[in-house]
């Protein structure tokens, strides 16, 4: 008989936990999450950066810092596996006063008990060769080689492709509203498309994971959420070869200057509490992104004209009560395993994450886990035009000719892609069509324009292939369609 | 050089579809040359099929024509000389090899290709300034959209984008806007205008008159907030420097933001390779062949400088056109003593840049700010206009004689009170 797994949230954590228990026999596993698609919630706006593990102090967050340097070192396993986009650049934390070299020294200190390999301070003249655009005040820097950067969303969407290939199921617009709770036991999930049977449940609700906690009866902490807002800039604004970090403060890591994967210039974000009550707030707002300006400007002075700035956004950090991650399995309710407030460096743990929720379920919970025999670890990632050469187009179009055709103007995306793109949100089980969902598979809309010129095409293609009404498509799920009817619904009132 | 991609060979390549395009390859296959033209959209016109209101090609065709009919007369032209295209083509990059070898590299259904040509006319428009380029902050909602693109949702794909609408800008482009959702039933319910006048030709401040639109002049919009969709957004009013005002905020409750806060020459292409830009046109500096700082890549329309009016897009395309066959033919433009035109007084900016003084030409320019009763003067050669009103929303266009031209070391161009 196999034991079944409802996890709740499908962000980072709950889809690497998906993947990690997809290699088991003995485990059904059910992956429910209430948006439209995965990776929408806290792991859809953040840094991006998988993080060196010098940071986290292992006397106060033991969890963090043994799981964000596990996490760095499966990382480049997984991003080779899963076909993710991502970049090994390394990070710096500079110094720009004398007494800041105190504090590098003691994250120098920090990184060694923690593991974290091939750090250590560069001078001056080492720094500006390794970052020749530094504020001219930089006096020195801890130079840590491990830290990347990836794509958070298409990590989450690819590692879901690959849990569900070797088995697991999804449940979209699924939200949970109950845990059935009998004798200490779980039994299952209730949700808003009925109840989901299971023996052992998994948080990682991420910001609502303090909610969910407490549908099963446990109530020892809360998450509030705490703001960061960014600033994107156009392609073609030059930006740092590594991730520059300024020497942290008691309450910040600080404003990152980095260009994020896709190549833009890319700064924040400022941290603003925000109370318990405001999780779904990801407004950005002036004052945050002039916080986060001046703050970048330290580091990186020849910021671009506000006139280059391609999109500004924000995030929720989930902040526990403690501060620590949230990783047990709960003793009063056996089978409910809280991953909660799941914070910064919460991307770069997932997938030691993942693992640590298997051992807790072998250890604590006693189910001996039988490893499948044909476990896939390998996941292909979508075609991209704009990573062909010329002659790999011309392969392409003999399959089909829709890859040569461009609809995203700035990131050329062509059809072909977004085609693709559709396919595997159909397979991943996503019902409502949205421009969102293409654009964080194939980049459309990303660009210099967002998309004022290929968004009603893209519209055009989910209408088709969903068969739904043009104007019926969303930008981001049920709410947000594109159009309240067809050209003349309004004149004729039936709109 | 692209051992295995197919090769095609031309004299000059047109990059771009639009009116600028359509009549630069009409003109160069009317003087002799072999030309293809490319553009990326299923169709030609650039943005023209959207725009099915009337007002177009009263210069050009002398007669008052809407976006599409304008667009199928220069398609008309083009069938009928047998000029050469593709649609469904867009240009990846063009390769500077020496000035009179260069590769286009297009992608199409059909695949990808190389053109060798010895020219190439670029004109490939203009995109719109979007919400977070005019610092707009909130929530990223649906609903937002550039006035391009809501046009592009009515009147390509027939999607009714709202119902309550509040339209950033008073330019042509959204007092057009305001009046074509007021035609399908949606309430307008403001057009915001940064500035203390509106942007627009007055024969279109008078829409806004004929629907009952309000029109908020020295306001800004700010922020926009909702959960899936835009709920409301936030206005606020500023001085004459364009500073916001304290406590002067009010919010309006809409559906629907349309951004219509002006356009940006597309040059991403030709600054890849080296060309020169103006940064107060946005797009190349050029010499009166239209010509760029690349020798052999000329460009002409909106890629150029903004245009409000297409007849002098396409009368652009033309010179282009002009220029890539004396290129052709002598092998380079040639290096004259190139007058400069400055801008003086008043003058926010202007194009060509360069002026040879051996033909006749338009000089194109826009004031910064309105004025009346005024004189444009050239004053080292004496010239002299008179023009009851300028307005920064309605370009100039000046002829210039080759011999006023030659008189000259320099130009300066000033519009002033008198
Ligand atoms: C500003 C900012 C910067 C950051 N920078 C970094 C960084 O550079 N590096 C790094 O390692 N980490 C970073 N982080 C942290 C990282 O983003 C998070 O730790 C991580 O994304 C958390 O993932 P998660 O899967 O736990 O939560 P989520 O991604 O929020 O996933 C939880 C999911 O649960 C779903 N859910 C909630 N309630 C229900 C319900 N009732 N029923 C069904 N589904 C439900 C949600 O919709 C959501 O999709 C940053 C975070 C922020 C906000
Ligand atoms: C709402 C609105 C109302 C207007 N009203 C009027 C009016 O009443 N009267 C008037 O005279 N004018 C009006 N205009 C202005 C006029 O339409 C423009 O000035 C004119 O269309 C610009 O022409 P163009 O050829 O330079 O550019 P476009 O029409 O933009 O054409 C450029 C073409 O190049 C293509 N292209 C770009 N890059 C590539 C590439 N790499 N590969 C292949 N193809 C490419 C584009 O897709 C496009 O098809 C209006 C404009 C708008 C938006």
């Amino acid at each position: 008989m196999k034991t079944k797994v409802a996890i709740i949230g499908a962000g980072i954590s709950g889809a690497s936990i998906a993947r990690v228990l997809s290699k088991y026999e003995n485990l059904e596993v059910h992956l429910i999450e209430k948006a439209p698609d995965v990776g929408w919630g806290v792991s859809k706006a953040n840094t991006a950066l998988i993080h060196g593990g010098y940071d986290d102090d292992p006397d106060k967050y033991p969890t963090r810092a043994k799981l964000c340097i596990r996490g760095n070192r499966l990382w480049h396993r997984w991003v080779k596996e899963l076909e993710i986009p991502h970049v090994w650049n390394g990070a710096l934390i500079v110094a720009t006063r004398e007494e800041d070299f105190d504090e590098l020294e003691r994250l120098l200190e920090r990184g060694r008990r923690n593991g974290v390999p091939e750090m250590r301070i560069v001078d001056k003249e080492e720094l500006f060769h390794l970052e020749p655009g530094l504020t001219k005040e930089a006096i020195g820097a801890l130079w840590v080689p491990i830290v990347g950067q990836i794509g958070p969303i298409p990590a989450v969407i690819a590692i879901t492709e690959n849990a569900v290939a070797n088995g697991v199921k999804t449940h979209l617009e699924t939200e949970v509203t109950g845990i059935r709770v009998e004798n200490g036991e779980v039994k299952g999930v209730e949700t808003s498309n009925g109840f989901i049977e299971a023996d052992i449940v998994i948080n990682a609700a991420g910001l609502y994971a303090d909610r969910i906690a407490r549908m099963a009866g446990i109530d020892y902490f809360e998450i509030h959420p705490r703001k960061g807002e960014y600033w994107i800039f156009d392609d073609d604004v030059p930006g740092p070869r590594r991730v520059l970090f300024p020497t942290p403060t008691p309450i910040s890591k600080g404003i990152v200057v980095t260009t994020e994967i896709s190549g833009h210039l890319m700064i924040g974000p400022n941290a603003q509490d925000l109370p318990p009550e405001e999780k779904e707030n990801l407004a950005t707002t002036r004052e945050g992104l002039e916080q986060v300006w001046e703050g970048a400007k330290k580091l990186w002075p020849q910021l671009p004209p506000r006139s280059k700035v391609i999109r500004t956004f924000a995030g929720l950090r989930p902040e526990p009560t403690g501060g620590d991650f949230i990783i047990r399995a709960e003793e009063e309710v056996w089978g409910f395993i809280n991953v909660a407030g799941i914070r910064s460096p919460g991307l770069t743990s997932a997938p030691a994450i993942a693992e640590e929720v298997a051992e807790i379920i072998q250890r604590d919970l006693g189910i001996q886990l039988r490893e499948k025999s044909k476990w896939n670890p390998y996941r292909r990632e979508i075609s991209h035009l704009f990573m062909m050469s010329p002659e790999q187009v011309n392969e392409a179009v003999k399959r089909n000719p829709s890859y040569g055709k461009v609809v995203c103007r700035c990131n050329n995306v062509s059809e072909g892609d977004i085609l693709e793109a559709i396919e595997r949100m159909k397979l991943i089980g996503v019902k409502t069509p949205s421009v969102d969902s293409v654009k964080f598979r194939t980049k459309a809309t990303t660009g210099t324009c967002q998309g004022s010129f290929c968004r009603p095409k893209i519209v055009e293609l989910l209408a088709r292939e969903y068969g739904v009404e043009p104007w019926k498509v969303t930008l981001k799920g049920k709410g947000s369609e594109i159009g309240v009817g067809d050209v003349k619904a309004l004149l004729r009132g039936d709109a | 050089m692209f051992p295995r991609i197919p090769m095609l060979n031309y004299d000059v390549v047109v990059i771009g579809g639009g009116p600028a395009g359509m009549a630069a390859a009409v003109r160069a296959k009317e003087l002799g040359l072999k030309v293809l033209l490319l553009d990326e959209n299923d169709h030609l016109g650039g943005i023209l099929p959207q725009c099915i209101h009337p007002g177009f090609g009263l210069h050009y065709f002398r007669e008052e024509l809407t976006g599409p009919e304008f667009a199928a007369r220069l398609a008309r032209k083009m069938v009928e000389l047998g000029v050469e295209y593709k649609t469904a083509a867009r240009v990846l990059e063009i390769k500077n090899y020496s000035d009179l070898e260069k590769v286009v590299v297009f992608t199409s259904p059909s695949g990808a290709y190389g053109v060798w040509a010895r020219a190439v006319i670029y004109a490939a428009g203009a995109r719109e300034r979007h919400a977070f380029e005019i610092g707009i902050v909130g929530d990223r909602v649906s609903g937002v959209y550039t006035a391009g693109e809501a046009q592009t949702l009515m009147d390509i794909y027939g999607i009714m984008p709202g119902r309550e609408v509040v339209i950033v800008g008073s330019g042509d482009v959204g007092l057009i806007m305001a009046r074509r959702f007021a035609l399908e039933g949606a309430k307008v319910k403001a057009v915001i205008e940064l500035m203390p006048y509106p942007g627009g030709l007055a024969r279109n401040v008078i829409i806004l008159r004929d629907f009952d639109i309000p029109l908020y002049l020295s306001h800004k919009v700010v922020e926009v907030r909702g959960r899936g969709r835009v709920e409301r957004v936030k206005v606020v009013k500023v001085d004459e420097n364009l500073n916001e005002i304290p406590g002067s905020e009010f919010w309006i409750e809409a559906d629907t933001l349309i951004i219509s806060a002006g356009l940006v020459p597309n040059v991403k292409k030709l600054t890849a390779i080296g060309v020169e830009i103006d940064p107060s046109t946005g797009g190349p500096v050029v010499n009166d062949r239209l010509e760029t700082s690349v020798p052999g890549i000329f460009v002409a329309g909106n890629a150029l400088l903004i245009n409000d009016l297409v007849d002098y897009v396409a009368e652009q395309g033309e010179l282009a056109a002009e220029g890539a066959r004396e290129f052709i033919e002598n092998g380079g433009i040639g290096s004259r003593k190139w007058v400069k035109v400055e801008k003086g007084e008043n003058v926010r900016l202007l194009a060509p840049h360069y002026l040879s003084g051996d033909r006749d030409v338009y000089l194109y320019l826009r004031v910064a700010r309105p004025m009346e009763d005024v004189e444009l003067r050239i004053p080292e050669i004496g010239k002299k206009m008179k023009l009851p009103v300028v307005k920064p929303a309605e370009m100039l266009r000046v002829k210039l004689k080759a011999e006023e031209i030659r008189k000259a070391e320099k130009l300066t161009v000033e519009v002033v009170r008198v």
